[in-house]
């Protein structure tokens, strides 16, 4: 391909031209023909843009941690507002996880969607495009348009396909998530005002002084907290899973939860040092609470789907633990994780999208003994199952290793305490599989159960290839994080070697000595 | 002198002439002429857009200073005969069906746009109070124009009273600014303010009894309570006119008067200003929420949008003021959107104007829940849409000139604002329909839905002529 050819800008919004062809596909008023057309048209497009975005994998290049495939055009010149495109080792990985699940998704959605199929592939399509964005704008304005706008096609799509409490979970989504992001757009119109302009690279070089940083962190993290979701305001969450349709859960849970934890790597450890250093005990403790107490919930969960929801909260713990253990292994791991949990989360919420069609009940106690009826379905549902749990081989280990290795360099009592979560996972998801799957088939209408059709194993064959691979040759996804990584610590460090440790930390840091004297 | 200086009002000569003639024409014909003179209308304020494009650059007063053309006022004259037009295209249908068809309507409508302009003209104490009033009485009527409806008058009524207390305060203040510093013309009165630290007591209250004249005709808290009985009684097509047109001159019009000739009273005005702001923006946001009216809900979401333009002015910079025009021109042609949808809410010939008749709209028609669904989420302020822009740059300026308490309050009620635009997108599309609006709407509101609907939607592609004209608009404010 030539290099000067605008792949992201392709890649971004090849989707939305997906979604303008089947707003004016006619079927000559056969609604099943529409339908038909609708999804044809929606898969093509998402294939399309999953090939061309496979020139990512192949062309970046992996030893630099510059930005890659830079598009730059003026698009509000006069206010240093401009269109900026671009990757790095941190976020391109995300553009493919993206352009991977919404295949996945409409290949998901083939049967179960039956009503306003039309708009449903419009609003899924419309989906990848700002989830796309979102990962490769390289200016504030266009990432916040791209951050904020995928809360349009989701409220769509959880509030009519979704479940009975569906208007309650999608206003519950959207005002959280809109409240800690017009507080995110306060920082980035104090930093516009303090750069007089809108680049994110130049914001990543600037030296903010150190009592700003203490404000545009917190404003920050009021938006990416929301999204990540860190405990305690995870509990939008939970609803918005269990309402959503299957292919939502799988586009919430594998990319717009890391939407939340990108924000932070993105932007607040390597643009606010200081202040990320004074808040790393917050987010350690927050971090903690979210993996010990969301697991104990999730074992307490009569609802497969909430289950899983709660299982991604505590998944997302780990994930904000390593972004600020502030070293390689750490924030490698947190990525990994961040990926290893985009898939096997998504492909656990489509394991349940699976028997959800079938039965139409998400109840745990509604089954048992599939594996004499499904053993392909029960094989996927376990491989899952275990790269979840983090059992070594599958993705889910490779990520929990590395974050507990950088843990445990930062700080052995934090590296201990999420440990747990790693324990009660084990015990959650092994019960919960215990139950759906094994025992007797007792209940009459699981007695004639199907097991996976061909569509479906074309949906989870990529999913599970994915799984091994990351698990057992882990190599290639680090090898495009590691640059980027590297330099991100050096410079984290060097910007906290300029300035003596302020705030909180000194503050703690000093209370303990006086302590540590007076008892001795 | 004056040869010179008259062809600066052409705009407004034409219209005052046109509407005489044809208020003469409408009278002595026999055959019914509104069809006519609604085209006429049209024409004029078509021509005198083009007019006042046409108007020299830079600052010039004309009429012994009472009288100044600058591009501030002419990007808000733009947006007002933009206004104006979309409503008079709102209103032929509805007129026509309710057999309110007369040809004052027009006409009346036509003089209040020239009050509107002579507004955001004014260079004078004494030609503000000429163009508010002959706004005002214009408004009045038309208010009250479904004149044997007990709502419709009663609407005007209300209108007129409160209308008529609020042109009191702000002559009275006026006339405190004349004893404390001998002058009504706004070049001497900055003149005699530049250096003064501590104003005088009764200047300052004269000042404030103006800012209370304006804050009833933009209808921001505390002077509000007319706004939503006025806006449920008025006939609909009426309402969309209130919502756009006099808020876009009198906010207008607030910017020339505090930033003009009492910019140097910065501190004096800014907290009251920023108090307005707030009370506005946070009554807005939440005395929506229980609504079951789309008009009276409209009527709280422009208090709301008044509040978010005053944060523009509150900030008392340039920034503030570019924030402030670029907030109204998108506010203009997202509300007319909406009412747009508004006026297509009828079934078997009656309109309705429940919240809850728009149930199952996304089902019965895609096309017009798409819209409306725009102008909610655009209202809202989520991106990519136009009022997230209007949004972001008049919080940039509260941010730029300090005023972080305004800036978070702004945004946090902006998130409780978002809850009722909301609303009406849940039950366009997440509720089962129940019995669908007549069809067809008619080319004209069909027409004023689509052109809305595609600048909201698309404002983000090409934003940079609006924000380039509104920059050049604020910083003649400022003489630059």
């Amino acid at each position: 391909m030539p290099s000067d050819f605008p792949i992201l800008s392709v890649v971004t919004f090849l989707p939305i031209a997906g979604a303008l062809f089947i707003l004016i596909i006619r079927g000559d008023g056969d609604p099943a023909i529409v339908a038909r057309n609708a999804r044809g048209v929606a898969l093509l497009a998402s294939t399309i843009t999953f090939l061309l975005s496979l020139e990512l994998w192949f062309g970046f290049d992996k030893t630099t941690a510059d930005f890659q495939f830079v598009e730059q055009a003026e698009w509000i010149p006069t206010f240093g507002i401009s269109y900026h495109m671009g990757v790095d080792g941190i976020s391109v990985l995300f553009v493919l996880l993206s352009t991977l699940l919404t295949p996945i998704c409409v290949l998901a959605s083939w049967e179960a969607i039956q009503t306003r199929v039309k708009e449903y592939m419009i609003a899924f399509l419309v989906l990848e495009t700002l989830m796309v964005g979102t990962f490769c704008a390289l200016d504030f304005i266009g990432f916040y348009m791209f951050f904020e706008g995928v809360l349009i096609p989701m409220f769509l799509i959880i509030g009519v396909w979704g479940g009975a409490r569906r208007v309650y979970s999608a206003f519950k989504f959207f005002l959280y998530t809109l409240l800690g992001s017009v507080l995110m757009l306060l920082a980035i119109l104090a930093i516009y005002f303090q750069l007089g302009t809108t680049d994110i690279p130049t914001a990543l070089e600037h030296g903010f002084p150190p009592e700003m940083q203490t404000w545009l962190w917190l404003a920050f993290f009021a938006s990416f907290a929301v999204k990540v979701p860190m405990w305690p305001v995870h509990t939008w969450l939970p609803d918005a899973h269990v309402e959503a349709p299957t292919a939502g859960s799988v586009i919430l849970a594998g990319v717009l939860l890391k939407m939340g934890a990108y924000g932070f790597i993105r932007f607040s450890v390597p643009m606010l040092p200081d202040a990320t250093v004074m808040f790393t005990p917050l987010i350690y403790t927050l971090s903690i609470v979210a993996v010990i107490y969301t697991s104990l919930v999730a074992l307490a969960q009569q609802d497969m789907k909430k289950l899983i929801a709660y299982s991604s909260v505590a998944h997302m713990g780990f994930v904000t633990v390593g972004i600020f253990t502030l070293n390689q292994q750490g924030i490698e791991g947190a990525l990994f994780q961040m990926l290893s949990h985009g898939i096997v989360s998504g492909a656990l919420f489509l394991v349940v999208g699976v028997v959800y069609d079938r039965i139409h009940s998400r109840e745990i106690a509604r089954y048992g003994g599939l594996v004499h009826r499904m053993p392909l379905y029960s094989a996927a549902f376990m491989l899952f199952m275990l790269a979840s749990v983090g059992l070594p081989g599958t993705s889910g280990f490779v990520g929990e290793f590395l974050v507990m290795v950088g843990a445990f360099q930062a700080n052995n009592w934090v590296a201990l305490l999420i440990c747990t979560g790693i324990i009660l996972s084990a015990a959650y998801m092994l019960w919960l599989y215990r139950r759906v799957i094994f025992g007797k088939l007792e209940k009459a209408d699981l007695m004639g159960i199907l097991d996976l059709n061909r569509r479906e194993i074309l949906v989870f064959a990529p999913l599970v290839v994915l799984v091994l691979w990351m698990g057992i040759y882990p190599k290639p996804f680090l090898e495009f994080m590691s640059p980027t990584v590297e330099r991100l610590i050096a410079r984290h460090q060097a910007a906290i070697a300029d300035t003596p440790p302020s705030g909180l930390s000194s503050l703690v840091g000093e209370s303990w000595q006086a302590i540590e004297t007076r008892l001795r | 002198m004056m040869s010179q200086s008259f062809h600066l009002a052409l705009p407004e000569i034409l219209i005052a002439g046109a509407c005489m003639a044809m208020m003469l024409l409408g009278a002595f014909s026999r055959a019914d002429r509104t069809a006519l003179i609604t085209g006429l209308t049209v024409a004029t304020m078509v021509v005198a857009g083009i007019l006042v494009l046409m108007l020299p650059e830079g600052r010039q007063t004309a009429f012994g200073g009472l009288f100044v053309t600058d591009s501030y006022g002419a990007f808000l004259k733009i947006t007002v005969l933009i206004a104006a037009i979309f409503s008079i295209l709102l209103s032929i249908g509805y007129l026509r069906r309710e057999m309110m068809a007369r040809y004052e309507y027009p006409l009346l409508l036509l003089f209040a746009v020239l009050g509107m302009l002579m507004m955001v003209s004014a260079n004078d104490l004494i030609a503000l109070y000429v163009g508010i009033e002959l706004q005002s009485l214009a408004l009045y009527v038309i208010a009250a124009f479904r004149r044997d409806n007990l709502r419709s008058t009663e609407a005007g009524l209300k209108y007129f009273v409160l209308g008529a207390l609020a042109s009191g305060m702000l002559l009275y203040g006026s006339s405190l600014i004349y004893g404390f510093l001998g002058t009504t013309s706004f070049d001497s009165i900055a003149d005699s303010l530049i250096g003064v630290t501590t104003p005088s007591l009764g200047l300052v209250i004269g000042l404030v009894f103006v800012i209370a004249g304006l804050a009833f005709k933009v209808s921001a808290v505390p002077f509000h309570m007319w706004t939503p009985d006025v806006y449920e009684g008025a006939p609909t097509p009426v309402t969309a006119f209130f919502a756009i047109a006099p808020k876009v001159a009198a906010i207008g019009l607030f910017g020339r008067v505090l930033i003009g000739p009492f910019g140097e009273m910065l501190p004096q005005w800014q907290q009251v200003i920023t108090f307005i702001a707030i009370a506005s923006m946070a009554l807005g946001a939440f005395a929506a929420i229980n609504q079951s009216n789309i008009k009276r809900l409209m009527a709280y979401s422009a208090i709301a949008n008044v509040g978010y333009a005053l944060v523009g002015l509150a900030a008392g910079t340039e920034q503030g003021m570019r924030g402030l025009l670029i907030y109204m021109a998108i506010y203009v042609v997202t509300n007319a959107g909406t009412f747009a949808c508004i006026l297509a809410m009828r079934q078997k010939g009656r309109m309705v104007e429940g919240i809850a008749d728009l149930a199952g709209l996304g089902k019965t028609q895609p096309m017009m829940a798409f819209a409306f669904g725009v102008f909610m989420f655009s209202l809202a302020g989520i991106p990519p849409l136009a009022g997230f822009f209007g949004k972001l740059f008049v919080f940039q300026a509260a941010i730029q000139a300090e005023l972080y308490t305004l800036a978070v309050i702004g945004v946090v009620t902006s998130v409780v604002g978002a809850y009722y635009y909301l609303r009406i997108v849940k039950i366009m599309y997440f509720d089962e329909p129940t019995e669908s609006f007549d069809r067809p709407v008619g080319i004209d509101i069909a027409g004023v839905t689509a052109v809305a609907a595609a600048l909201t939607l698309l404002f983000f592609v090409l934003p940079a002529p609006l924000l380039g004209s509104a920059e050049a608009a604020a910083a003649a404010l400022f003489g630059g």
